[in-house]
């Protein structure tokens, strides 16, 4: 399906999402309560069926979090940006690591680097960063770190 | 063929109370594990119940560090990550400044950025090719795959300064034209790898021992293959068609002539094949280019300074693992605001642990060089 196809469609599955056209790709713009029902929309319905999660990943806006999904269908082969605004000190968000099993990996990177919480993750442990790093969320904004950080 | 211990694959297995369960670590200094992973197997007997890789002996936190230097200097900053396919982790970056910038490349940089692709691409499965074969226990194989990439290593010596990690391409072509031995030397090469090819495969892929060690070891679906988000020759190996160079095509991959491989074994056999098929692909596409560089600039006029305007970027490209993704978010400044990279071994990763539950201990390490680990790409 095209950009203009897809916002047809989705408007119609999706009723409480607002849509963002200004990139490449569709932006569906969600909240933390309707991700349940949304991936399952996306992932499930025949004519979307977006089964491949090729990006997930966080923004830190100073102000608010915000997780990226990158989808993609490898039957369709059409693409959509899923976004989700977090609250920037109490980060909590259902986990879709039982829709893409990919997504238990990056969601555990998410959760070290950012400090998102992942509900119902398999797993969340920390995964790149050794022993000591829980809540310190290095790739926020806010993070210093005189030591090993070089002002440029 | 492990059908028989499919109960292990149930969550909960893996928890290492059970008695007679043993923990054993491989790295994260270990010869197999081609750098520095750890990885944390529960054993029972000799089967394996659960694989945990602990990943960032070799974390530089380069996303962090990208944040603060220029879309310029940021190009070279990646080149490190996966260090045997740094011409197309450079294109990568490059495509999506461009895309931002909206500059359009000269034709006679986008077939040298090609052509670089696709020499890095053979590098990079040479090497796979002997350590992986080193890995399996074949010795040999690995002096036959460097002798051959050392030619490839000096063509690039000679046209970009370095031979590893060359920072060749920058947004709006590549840095410098290449070197005037450059299309007589690459002619040689492929006159010479064309026989070596062959040579390859009567070597190893007819070999009994080492097909043995590698037919129904690590299978992996395709359903499950998608949904781990595995790409490159691991997902292809599985069914998945996922080349983006046919499915996205980037600069002139869509004028070329090649096969995406697909073999559908879904085993380590099928993603070894599917690399030895794709080594010959490489060397047609060369062969297809090099005598059809046009003339022109190799770089487009950029301003100084690069001010990408306020928006999300992505590009896609194929290297020779699979998938990168960048995304970068900027803000309008001289600097990205955010900036991720989706690494392919990172996402190939994530799947071993599917892959090698209910295996034996020994087909790990097959499993592992048949995915074609660089732990730099995976850490970041």
């Amino acid at each position: 399906m095209t950009k203009e196809e897809l916002k047809i469609k989705l408007t119609e599955l999706l009723p409480t999402a607002t849509f963002d056209e200004s990139g490449e790709w569709l932006n569906i713009i969600i909240t933390p309560g309707d991700l349940s029902t949304t991936v399952e929309i996306l992932r499930n319905k025949i004519e979307l069926s977006f089964d491949y999660l090729f990006c997930q990943t966080c923004v830190d806006w100073k102000t608010h979090l915000t997780m990226v999904y990158h989808l993609d269908s490898t039957k369709h082969r059409h693409q959509v940006v899923m976004k989700i605004q977090l609250d920037r000190n109490k980060p909590e968000i259902e986990t879709v690591s039982n829709i893409w099993r990919t997504a238990e990996f990056h969601e555990r990177e998410i959760y070290e680097m950012f400090g998102v919480h992942f509900l119902n993750h398999p797993d969340l442990r920390l995964l790149i960063l050794p022993d000591g790093w829980e809540g310190k969320d290095p790739l926020r904004k806010d993070f210093e770190d005189p030591v090993n950080m070089i002002k440029l | 063929m492990y059908r028989e211990t499919e109960i292990l694959k149930q969550p909960g297995v893996g928890t290492p109370d059970v008695f007679g369960d043993m923990i054993i670590n491989i790295g994260p200094q270990h010869p197999a594990t081609h750098g520095v992973l750890h990885l944390v197997i529960t054993l029972n007997g000799e089967t394996i119940k659960k694989v945990d890789p602990h990943l960032g002996y070799i974390h530089r936190s380069i996303e962090k560090m990208c944040e603060s230097l220029s879309f310029r200097q940021f190009i070279y900053v990646t080149s490190k990550m996966d260090y045997l396919s740094s011409h197309i982790n450079n294109h990568g970056c490059c495509l999506c400044v461009e895309k931002g910038m909206q500059i359009e490349v000269p034709p006679r940089a986008q077939v040298i950025r090609v052509l670089m692709d696709e020499l890095t691409r053979l590098a990079s499965h040479q090497l796979w090719w002997g350590a992986g074969a080193m890995d399996i226990g074949a010795l040999t194989p690995f002096f036959h795959a460097f002798r051959e990439r050392e030619m490839i290593n000096d063509i690039m010596e000679e046209s970009c300064g370095t031979r590893l990690t060359m920072n060749y391409m920058v947004p709006g072509g590549v840095m410098v034209d290449v070197h005037p031995n450059f299309q007589r030397r690459v002619k040689e090469f492929i006159a010479h790898f064309k026989k070596k090819i062959d040579e390859y495969d009567e070597l190893l892929t007819g070999n009994v021992i080492f097909q043995n060690r590698v037919k129904g070891v690590g299978y992996l679906s395709k359903e499950d293959a998608i949904s781990y988000g595995c790409t490159g020759p691991t997902a292809r190996g599985s069914g998945v068609s996922c080349d983006i160079r046919k499915l996205f095509p980037y600069e002139v991959y869509n004028k070329l002539q090649f096969d995406e491989i697909i073999e559908t074994g879904g085993d380590c056999w099928s993603r070894y094949l599917v690399r030895m098929k794709e080594m010959r692909q490489s060397l047609s596409i060369v062969e297809q280019l090099i005598d059809n560089i046009p003339e022109g600039d190799v770089q487009a006029k950029t301003k100084a300074v690069l001010k990408l305007p306020k928006g999300e970027y992505y590009s896609r490209v194929e290297t020779a693992r699979g998938e990168f993704g960048v995304f970068i978010v900027s803000e309008g400044g001289t600097t990205p605001y955010r900036i991720k990279f989706r690494s392919p071994g990172f996402s190939n990763l994530s799947a071993l642990d599917h892959m090698a539950r209910g295996g034996k201990i020994g087909d790990l390490v097959a499993i592992m060089a048949m995915i074609d680990l660089v732990i730099p790409d995976i850490d970041r």
